[in-house]
């Protein structure tokens, strides 16, 4: 098997909030690499780290009061920290792209939907408004929006969430990008249409050759969509592995909680919530941020970093005692 | 067509609000305590002259005879004559409107011109330095008395360096520019800081909007952005002080145009209400109600050109 150059290369990046005296570490020493064409899930609670994540990849971290203050984002060799305004433009919409989570407000409602998707096409590949309304019009088809001819001209605000969606999605993709950042790109929609949605994303995906980072709160998601996986807490990934190796045998207490939490309808198993809250981040200790809520937790746990290391083949974990999970379901 | 239906909808609201308006113009002579006639004629009128101009106001007619006189005049455009000048009201008024329009209108120009590049300025460069400049500013055109602020310009600009004229009208549309410059000015020395704070404030909230972050994710330039995503959403606060202030200067401007030698509106407002000019009273307020609602009609038409989620009930 040949070894493929990373797409993109994240290594040791910091990301700090500061507010008056306070100093929230948003992401602590976040590493992972991502191959072109594979996806890797994103999962952890609310406040966790990774809508922060996506954001900073694209220069989206409005500062003050967001700081990268270590790290590095290479993106096909590149590096992406540190780009001025005109140099993440170049990236923005064409490399990579991004879709949110709330389509309703994503799109500007005093412009026509079709507007919108075309404008990237305009301003990056310089096309002439007939030949941009074309190519989005056919982008629209492409993302399953109906009489996209005639669709082009409304508003958003005549629009159901799972079509505006759609319309993102396409505004996403109109520059062909190769990167595409989905920040809970199905959380604000109905249970139906995040299927419609995920399956969207996984054909578009494997009909252009796009790495994917899909972030999202439910497990459910990640594994319907992901090649591997990576569980953030308190702004840090705590267990990096293939999706197969994180549902088969999760080797952080965390995640197995989230794993815990999904709702199955085989069996008579209730779900099992993880107790407490997620930690004030500006107040850590030195020890492990889930001590608190592990059901494994003992005294060293509070005091010992724990830092992500191999833990079995291409699988990390941030815990200090993995073994004790192995142990406890034996 | 959605569209004209909005149109249509908003000139058929206008009816009902012109009728109360055009009672309340016809009633307003009839507030007078005591004789109306009496009071027009300082009390120094003989029994057969209150007789005279009593006939001739119709005022012994039955009062709902006298609003049907009186609306039917105000449809063809007749109302009344002047008790002090001895004219027809429509004649009085009409030869100040113009002026009084134009006016109106270029200062509503001047100071969106001042205000735009001030407001948006002070948007992008939120809570540094040259937006509190700006804000401090503001508070001083907004509070220094129009009256000084235009006769500060008519010092230098009129007279000491001779630039501008100090008074008049003019008789062509450029003279009239040149003419209604230093009044302009100082009525959007008062306007523009309004304009600033509130295309600011709108253009701040705009700017957090989730479109804005994905129209940023697109890789716009800022400048697009401002433009295109941010400065159409944030006209639509604007566009209703615009419309409210301009619809209260059309008397308001009175000091101005005193100011400024200026045959306007409002300084014939003041001199009618002076002389107890009923007739001309009622023609202003009959007037200056149906501009307003012209105003008010264009900022509604104005919303949905720029929002067509207005349509949308």
């Amino acid at each position: 098997m040949t070894t493929t150059a990373p797409l993109l290369n994240v290594a040791g990046l910091c990301i700090e909030f500061r507010t008056g005296d306070a100093v929230v570490r948003a992401n602590a020493d976040v590493s992972f690499t991502l191959t072109a064409g594979r996806t890797l899930g994103v999962v952890g609670e609310s406040g966790s780290g990774k809508s922060v994540l996506c954001r900073s990849l694209l220069g989206l971290i409005p500062s003050p009061p967001g700081f990268v203050t270590a790290g590095s984002v290479r993106f096909e060799g590149g590096e992406l920290l540190g780009l001025d305004e005109a140099g993440l433009r170049r990236v923005r919409g064409t490399a990579i792209a991004m879709i949110f989570q709330n389509p309703m407000s994503g799109l500007n409602p005093v412009w026509p939907v079709g507007d919108q998707i075309s404008e990237g096409l305009r301003v990056h590949r310089g096309l002439a408004s007939r030949d941009a309304r074309a190519r989005a019009v056919a982008l629209m088809q492409q993302v399953g929006i109906p009489s996209p001819e005639k669709r082009y001209d409304e508003y958003p605000h005549q629009w159901s969430g799972g079509m505006l969606q759609r319309a993102m999605i396409a505004m996403a993709m109109a520059c062909e990008p190769r990167l595409l950042l989905a920040d809970e790109p199905t959380t604000a929609l109905d249970a139906t249409i995040q299927d419609q949605i995920l399956a969207l994303l996984v054909e578009l995906q494997e009909r252009t050759g796009m790495a994917m980072i899909l972030v999202s709160h439910d497990m459910a998601v990640i594994a319907e969509t992901s090649d591997e996986v990576a569980v953030m807490y308190a702004g840090r990934i705590v267990e990096l592995a293939s999706t197969a190796a994180v549902f088969r045998a999760p080797r952080h207490p965390y995640t197995l909680g989230l794993l815990g939490s999904i709702p199955r309808n085989t069996g008579d198993t209730r779900l099992r919530p993880i107790p407490g809250q997620p930690p004030n981040l500006v107040e850590l200790g030195p020890g492990c941020s889930f001590a608190d809520r592990c059901v494994f937790t003992s005294a060293e746990c509070r005091v010992t970093p724990a830092a992500l290391r191999p833990v079995g083949p291409a699988h990390l974990s941030a815990c200090l005692f993995p073994e004790r999970m192995t142990a406890a379901s034996a | 067509m959605a569209i004209l239906e909005y149109i249509v909808g908003r000139i058929l609201q206008m009816v009902p609000v012109l009728f109360g308006v055009s009672l309340v113009a016809f009633l307003c002579i009839h507030l007078v305590p005591g004789d109306p006639v009496q009071i027009m004629m300082h009390g120094r009128a003989t029994p057969e002259v209150l007789a005279t101009v009593r006939a001739e106001l119709g005022l012994d007619q039955p009062l709902p005879e006298q609003y049907l006189r009186f609306i039917g005049g105000a449809i063809v455009g007749d109302l009344g004559k002047s008790i002090i000048q001895k004219a027809p009201v429509n004649e009085i008024i009409g030869e100040r409107l113009g002026p009084s329009l134009f006016l109106l209108v270029y200062s509503a120009v001047l100071a969106v011109l001042f205000a735009l590049p001030l407001a948006v300025v002070a948007a992008l460069r939120a809570e540094r330095l040259i937006d509190h400049s700006i804000r401090i500013l503001g508070v001083v055109g907004f509070a220094m008395p129009p009256f000084w602020i235009g006769l500060l310009l008519m010092v230098l600009f009129g007279l000491v360096l001779n630039w501008f004229p100090i008074s008049g009208y003019g008789d062509s549309f450029v003279e009239h520019l040149w003419h209604l410059f230093l009044p302009s000015v100082t009525i959007a020395v008062f306007l523009a800081p309004l304009l600033v704070q509130s295309l600011r404030s709108a253009m701040l909230d705009v700017m957090t909007a989730d479109y804005i972050e994905v129209a940023r994710a697109k890789g716009l330039s800022r400048r697009r952005i401002v433009v295109k995503h941010v400065l159409r959403n944030a006209a639509i606060p604007v566009v209703t002080v615009l419309a409210v202030n301009i619809g209260w200067l059309l008397g308001g401007a009175v000091i101005v145009e005193y100011v400024f030698a200026f045959p306007g509106l409002g300084s014939l407002l003041v001199r009618a209400v002076g002389f107890r000019d009923y007739p001309v009273i009622q023609g202003l307020t009959l007037v200056f109600a149906v501009i307003v609602m012209i105003i008010n009609l264009l900022a509604d038409l104005s919303y949905m050109a720029i929002d067509r989620r207005v349509l949308r009930r």
